[in-house]
């Protein structure tokens, strides 16, 4: 069980959004919706544990994430908008040390993706479609309990939604939560909405 | 925890695809120490006089080089976040980074330290001990350098700011270099130099971690 109660964001001395609650069981998802600046990606950093909220908790299993921030760390299959694919390493390379943390096989995390014929390419070569894949594969590696998916669609041609959707699909079937913030499409069928600013 | 092997290896893949970050240190210190011999004229005892002196400031200034891309590469393209919910607590990611910094400038500065040093006339009594000082000094320089880093990640101007903030952190480290390696010091003033530049090195080795820890937490908010 995943909780926030009454998030609350000050940014610059402006009220990013407040009084965010949702509770999420195994399974659920929840669909972060907002005009750009809404708060979105910061709101992903809160639930990740990577920035304090100015109010308000967050719980996992009705304990505060930030009591143990490693512990919740573990939980995390994380996509930020940026890829943070380096370079020079093939694809393969970029995934070694994610998956000696997360767990997981890399040619089952690259296949998911269909990446698998590209595992031995510089990162370099990839283009944005394929570097925005391969980040998605790092995310779900291992199979973490919580993805949290920051613009998991941007720059995704149409087979590769169909994969993810898959992905996301069978992670909701064992039992995972998936948040995501989009402004377009709908990867997570059933999922419950937060509009975070009105449009 | 078990992060933090992997978190190196990954350090050292990625400095080796990026060789030119670490041929470029060993270029500056290289260039730099042949300088002097050219600006100071090529006087055997002049520069014997020197030269632990002119190492040591060569190899500082090379070891700041990588410095501003130890952290600030993983912060432009969001690597850093992936650190953070690595699941090793900060202080950790911080001296594992400060552990690759060392195997990928420290020690090869401190390889082509002996070379440069005969070229540049020091005694072979001399040598040793500069030897000996290089190897906790190096170790200081990518503890001090790390948290230096990792601390001005975000600010504007970092790379400005990095320099006016590790050099004069770094000047125990060079006075008891130096220090022991200087041909005119007693066998027991040299001894008594490099115990406190191991001194200094132990001093740093816990705080140097936890300062670049709050560094990359900050940054990470």
């Amino acid at each position: 069980m995943f909780a926030a109660e009454s998030l609350s964001v000050i940014r610059a001395d402006r009220l990013l959004f407040e009084a965010v609650s949702f509770s999420l069981a195994p399974g659920a998802a929840l669909l972060l919706k907002g005009r750009n600046g809404a708060g979105k990606s910061t709101l992903l950093r809160v639930l990740a544990g990577l920035r304090r909220p100015d109010h308000g908790d967050t719980n996992w299993n009705n304990v505060n994430i930030l009591q143990d921030r490693e512990a919740h760390a573990a939980r995390i299959g994380w996509l930020s908008h940026h890829d943070a694919i380096k370079p020079a390493l093939t694809a393969r390379e970029n995934l070694l040390f994610p998956a000696r943390v997360q767990g997981g096989d890399i040619d089952t995390a690259l296949q998911r993706m269909g990446l698998a014929d590209l595992s031995d390419l510089p990162a370099r070569m990839l283009s944005a479609g394929q570097k925005r894949r391969l980040a998605l594969a790092r995310a779900m590696l291992g199979d973490r309990p919580l993805w949290l998916l920051d613009e998991p669609l941007n720059g995704l041609d149409t087979p590769s939604i169909t994969l993810l959707t898959a992905a996301l699909a069978a992670h909701r079937a064992r039992g995972g939560i998936v948040i995501a913030a989009t402004h377009q499409g709908q990867p997570l069928p059933g999922a419950a909405l937060l509009q975070l600013a009105p449009e | 925890m078990n992060a933090f092997f992997p978190l190196i290896a990954r350090e050292i893949r990625l400095a080796l695809r990026h060789g030119s970050d670490t041929t470029a240190a060993l270029l500056f210190f290289l260039v730099v120490t042949a300088l002097f011999p050219l600006a100071i004229g090529p006087e055997p005892a002049a520069l014997a006089r020197l030269a632990p002196g002119i190492i040591w400031v060569g190899a500082l200034l090379a070891a700041l080089l990588p410095l501003e891309r130890l952290f600030g590469a993983d912060y432009e393209d969001g690597a850093l976040d992936l650190l953070l919910l690595s699941g090793l607590p900060p202080s950790l990611i911080g001296l594992a980074k400060a552990i690759s910094h060392w195997l990928t400038t420290g020690l090869p500065l401190l390889a082509i330290a002996a070379p440069l040093a005969i070229m540049l006339h020091l005694p072979a009594n001399s040598l040793t001990p500069l030897l000996i000082g290089l190897l906790p000094g190096t170790l200081t320089l990518s503890l001090l350098g790390t948290a230096g880093s990792a601390i001005v990640l975000g600010a504007r101007r970092g790379a400005v700011l990095l320099p006016i903030l590790v050099l004069p952190l770094a000047v125990p480290v060079v006075i008891f270099g130096a220090g022991a390696a200087d041909p005119a010091q007693s066998p027991a003033g040299r001894t008594q130099s490099l115990l406190l530049e191991a001194a200094f090195f132990m001093f740093c080795l816990p705080i140097c971690p936890l300062a670049a820890g709050a560094g990359l937490r900050a940054a990470g908010e």
